[in-house]
């Protein structure tokens, strides 16, 4: 770079941090990696996120869980489709944000309007799927019985590393507009747009802690992602059969609910559906005798 | 007080005769061999062991014990008989499964009888409940057979292929129904494991399968203990495991099926709170709470086994609780008066009885009825605890017997923090006048399975199964089809 063209005006760097009861800290462990292009510049400093920061992000989940659930299938739509809005909006960013990553811009325009769609596609679900789902049961007794969906609780969230917008967001939706929340690590490989992805999150009055986004590695979290406690399902989407191994069996510790999104394409029409939603949810049934 | 002047006197001046249900009319052989592709064939150790009645300590039979080989012999025809069944046109599935249900119901009594000789049960139970519930669970998931496409919608319906099933001693015929039913529906063929200490309607339901006429090694039927249902979970041609039994069994089962592609469900245990807020209709909240715990004594995974009443009218509630448990009979199984049966084992009452040893020291107060017990055989009085904490290893843990925690509380919010402070989520129940109350309480509590105004009524039409570590997916209804099918877009 020439002196002349420095002195024209220095771009801002962004400071990419992680994404925990709806503000934006630092890794509590001061830890980083560098996230390089494919000429090995370095693009950004990543935060290494730690378990600390996954038991911070688990409270805040946990926290956010009452009101969230309780909270009408109209408003989580229209709360959705607000995402939406304010992704589009931004649209170019993330293209940027993709392209800088190594993915074509075709590619990641399509990415990007993929992603859009998505959050449209789950918040047109809120207030249907569990119209799909629920039932009335013809018990054979005077009582008036029926079962109805309800979320999980809270779900961990290893996202996918190759589709690091549109995989993210795939799994975050079907979860948070069922009434879940969660904490989620984004790609490892490309975590860049799931930083900014909490910057839209944050403007489209998404309650604080209702999505929680961290970034690190995933050898160093995986385990604690499927072992903590106070988690009620983890959702992963790579790996081989010994990381699905090591999770089923960490899982089982307080019975999680486990769902493998292995080897979906999530480009496609078939990796979204309201059967997404439903893998986290639970089936109460509830029985009324009918008397006077 | 109030309550003990218009204390209800269910016993005073007249005794009950004794009612026993004959046992002439049925047949229980001296030893049965393992039902493996649709014949009973001898265990390849030849090693059997005895089941008997807990009420007299008797030995009824000897049955075999399965060995790896044997499950393996059992998975293998599983397999072979796959192909032909789920091929098999759905609506003649179908009516195999619907034979299954209609020869259950001819042979009922029978059943009922050897269910109560064999488990302890009170025959008023298994032939009211256990019996005719598994009859009803073959019929509702027959006509499932040829409709699966309408209970998943948008979606491209499979059977998985062999599933391997274990089933507890509490409702030994009616989990097999909860089991065998659904997953024959679906196309699927399955090898199923009795409890060690009720095999015995499991293998007169293998008679009944052969003499329906069902294909060869659809369904198989061996008995064994834990090492023989290990093998079972363990098997790898096992596409799916359906386990009911304890939390830490379950939990051993689903890290061993870790890094396979086995479906699994699983039914563990519960610790049920039951809320009585100060404007239930108190007499019939008393008789929910009896029902609740006192049902198959206690032996019920779902059992309202902690009990938190609403303080103003705690005094009233225990008072009357109490003389109810006083009119309790504790008895003969087969008397058709008998209230509680038998403890289903002596291991069991162990259990049971290190419980009422564990709650005294925890410094809470214990009543049992007052009512007599047979002097041979396993038996346990109604047992109440007052004066428990949340912390107590009696509030928080699965005793399995008739064994009731009670706590108070003031406001609806406390309540249903304490409901709701347990790891487990199977059951709950609510008893109040105030609509808003029940919908407001039963949407707040974390359970699979919630009673408002009674409480432990079952149905094959209604989804069964817990959160959190009660388990994972359910048993019964539409919902219930899941857990044997694999659903493609």
């Amino acid at each position: 770079m020439s002196i002349a063209e420095a002195a024209a005006r220095l771009p801002v760097d962004k400071t990419y941090k992680i994404y925990i009861g709806g503000k934006f800290p630092r890794t509590e462990s001061g830890r980083y990696f560098a996230l390089e292009d494919q000429k090995g510049r370095v693009i950004a400093n990543i935060c290494r996120g730690s378990r600390k920061d996954f038991r911070n992000a688990i409270v805040a989940a946990r926290s956010a869980s009452p009101g969230w659930s309780a909270a009408t299938a109209y408003l989580r739509g229209q709360i959705l489709y607000r995402i939406a809005e304010m992704l589009e909006g931004r649209h170019e960013q993330f293209v940027t944000e993709l392209v800088l990553q190594g993915v074509a811009r075709r590619k990641a325009k399509h990415e990007v309007n993929a992603t859009v769609d998505r959050l449209i596609y789950y918040a047109g679900w809120s207030d249907k799927y569990q119209q799909i789902f629920s039932s009335v049961n013809p018990v054979s007794s005077s009582h008036f019985n029926f079962s109805v969906l309800e979320p999980t609780g809270v779900v961990s969230v290893l996202a996918p590393d190759d589709s690091s917008l549109l995989g993210l967001v795939s799994n975050i939706a079907p979860a948070i507009v069922g009434g879940n929340t969660c904490v989620v690590l984004a790609s490892e490989s490309r975590p860049l747009c799931a930083v900014s992805f909490a910057e839209v999150l944050h403007a489209s009055d998404v309650p604080a802690g209702v999505v929680n986004i961290l970034t690190g590695f995933r050898e160093e979290l995986t385990t604690q992602f499927a072992s903590h406690m106070d988690v009620n399902a983890v959702v992963f989407c790579d790996g081989d059969a010994d990381i699905a191994k090591l999770i089923q069996i960490e899982a089982a510790n307080n019975m999680k609910r486990v769902i493998s999104r292995v080897d979906t394409r999530w480009s496609e029409d078939s990796a979204q559906s309201p059967y997404l939603i439903r893998d986290t949810q639970e089936t109460k049934t509830t029985w009324h005798p009918i008397g006077g | 007080m109030d309550s003990q002047v218009n204390k209800l006197a269910f016993n005073d001046g007249w005794q009950y005769a004794p009612a026993p249900e004959s046992t002439d009319h049925i047949q229980i052989d001296e030893k049965y061999d393992l039902f493996i592709g649709g014949d009973f064939v001898a265990p390849d150790e030849g090693r059997y062991f005895e089941t008997i009645n807990p009420a007299t300590e008797e030995v009824l039979s000897s049955v075999a014990l399965a060995t790896d080989a044997d499950v393996d012999r059992a998975v293998k025809a599983a397999r072979k008989a796959y192909g032909g069944w789920s091929k098999m046109k759905a609506k003649e599935r179908g009516k195999y499964v619907f034979r299954i249900a209609r020869m259950l119901q001819e042979r009922a009594r029978e059943f009922a009888t050897i269910e109560s000789l064999d488990g302890g049960k009170p025959i008023r139970e298994s032939r009211d409940i256990d019996i005719p519930l598994a009859a009803a669970h073959f019929f509702y998931y027959a006509g499932w057979a040829d409709k699966l496409e309408y209970a998943f919608p948008g979606r491209n319906v499979q059977s998985l292929g062999v599933a391997a099933q274990i089933i507890p001693w509490n409702f030994p015929l009616l989990m097999a129904a909860w089991k065998i039913a659904p997953a024959l529906a679906c196309g699927n063929t399955v090898v199923l494991k009795s409890a060690e200490t009720t095999p015995l309607t499991a293998l007169k339901l293998a008679e009944l399968i052969q003499d329906a006429g069902i294909p060869a090694g659809v369904v198989n039927i061996i008995t064994g203990a834990g090492e023989t249902g290990a093998a079972m979970v363990n098997h790898p041609d096992v596409n799916k495991v359906a386990f009911t039994g304890s939390t830490s069994v379950g939990r051993i089962i689903q890290k061993s099926l870790a890094g396979t592609n086995k479906k699994y469900t699983l039914e563990l245990g519960g610790k049920a709170a039951n809320l009585i807020f100060a404007d239930a209709a108190i007499d019939q909240a008393v008789e929910g709470i009896v029902n609740g715990i006192f049902f198959n004594q206690g032996h019920v995974c779902c059992a309202g086994s902690r009990l938190l009443v609403q303080e103003s009218v705690a005094d009233e509630v225990i008072q009357k609780l109490r003389d109810r448990m006083d009119t309790l009979i504790v008895g003969d199984p087969l008397d058709k008066n008998t209230d509680i049966g038998a403890i289903n084992s002596m291991e069991q009452l162990e259990t049971i009885r290190s419980y009422l040893k564990i709650g005294e020291e925890e410094g809470a107060s214990m009543y049992q009825s007052s009512g007599d017990v047979p002097d041979r055989g396993y038996w346990c009085r109604p047992t109440i605890f007052t004066g428990v904490s949340q912390s107590n290893r009696i509030v928080q843990e699965e005793i399995f017997g008739p064994v009731l925690a009670i706590q108070t509380f003031r406001t609806l919010e406390e309540g249903l923090e304490k409901a709701n402070n347990t790891p487990y989520g199977l059951s709950g129940g609510v008893w109040t006048d105030k609509g808003a109350k029940i919908f407001k309480v039963t949407q707040a509590m974390r359970a699979g399975v919630i009673w408002a105004n009674t409480f432990n009524k079952f149905d094959p039409a209604s989804p069964f199964g817990g959160y959190k570590e009660s388990g994972v997916g359910r048993e019964g209804g539409l919902h219930g089809l899941d857990a044997y099918v694999k659903v493609a877009s």
